[in-house]
């Protein structure tokens, strides 16, 4: 089976974003006052061929662990779908 | 003679700044291509700076997987020299050799100007010909360099005394900024448990001659030259 995984990698929380902070004060700038606590992360797909979704989880956070995410600054979110 | 090995990554772009430098003070210094895993018997690394892989997913993530890496990790466990320059502090730290991380400038902007650091410690290989507390001044050119690192790791870098350089306040001598990106306890530099492995943000191969306008690195330089691998510290490997 191939699954189609969807690796979310955002600034931890708490750590200052100085690249959501610029995107906030142009967004402010731009008449979008409202937008508030902007993040910027990055978005990482990847196809995995695996016997079971458990399993291409399982692999695809070993991925995160080792290379994706930084564990000292940034954290992950996975969404494994069937592709 | 002192063997200094300069590791060329695509997109390193001062090595030849750290190969002349180590020339200059008698070394046999050369490149090591980053798919080699031969160091040729150096007593010293250097992890140049530049972008390595287009500084792709984090600044040194790639590197840090390349062929070579597993070399210096060897290097590094056996007490080998290693100092990290710029991007080679951003792999050092990918690789586990330095703890913490270093993150987007906060400020945002790459810096490139001169900075005033003063030395830490100089029980390390690249800073015996210093005096703690020896003001420096070194040029900084990075994009990526606030260090960060947990709480619980920043009181062992204190409590150990492994913080090398730290960005010091401005003075009235001085027209360069404290902390010119936002590093946690002003650190731009910092060692191992070990003290072989440093890593500094600043570039004291840029700043190594007096034609360069700037001379105060050559210090790194002048106490490798004369630095001897100490047999108390081979098989000490931590971050």
């Amino acid at each position: 089976m191939t699954y189609r995984v969807h690796v979310r990698v955002m600034p931890r929380t708490g750590l200052l974003d100085p690249q959501g902070q610029a995107v906030e004060h142009a967004l402010s700038a731009l008449g979008f006052a409202e937008a508030g606590g902007v993040r910027v992360g990055r978005a990482i797909q990847l196809e995995v061929a695996a016997p079971s979704r458990a399993d291409a989880e399982a692999r695809a956070r070993q991925m995160c662990d080792k290379l994706l995410a930084n564990p000292v600054t940034e954290d992950y979110l996975l969404e494994v779908e069937e592709s | 003679m002192l063997n200094v090995a300069v590791v060329r990554f695509p997109g390193s772009n001062c090595d030849f700044d750290a190969l002349r430098a180590a020339e200059a003070v008698g070394a046999n210094s050369y490149l090591v291509w980053h798919r080699d895993t031969d160091l040729r018997k150096a007593d010293v690394v250097i992890l140049p700076g530049g972008f390595s892989y287009g500084d792709y997913l984090r600044s040194g993530a790639i590197a840090r997987f390349s062929p070579v890496m597993q070399a210096v990790q060897r290097h590094a466990a056996e007490g080998g020299a290693v100092l990290g320059i710029c991007n080679g502090f951003q792999i050092l730290c990918e690789a586990h050799l330095l703890p913490g991380a270093l993150m987007r400038n906060a400020g945002l902007h790459f810096v490139s100007k001169p900075v005033d650091v003063t030395v830490e410690r100089n029980d390390t290989p690249f800073t015996t010909d210093y005096a703690v507390g020896q003001r420096l001044r070194l040029p900084v050119a990075h994009g990526d360099g606030r260090f960060l690192a947990t709480d619980d790791t920043l009181r062992m870098l204190e409590a150990e005394g492994r913080v090398v350089l730290r960005y010091v306040a401005e003075t009235e001598d001085s027209p360069y900024q404290p902390n010119p990106n936002g590093s946690a306890a002003h650190i731009a530099g910092i060692r191992n448990a070990g003290g072989n492995v440093v890593g500094v943000m600043p570039h004291p191969e840029r700043a190594a001659d007096p034609v360069l306008g700037l001379a105060d690195g050559r210090g790194f330089f002048t106490s490798m030259a004369a630095w001897k691998p100490q047999p108390s510290t081979a098989k000490v490997l931590s971050r």
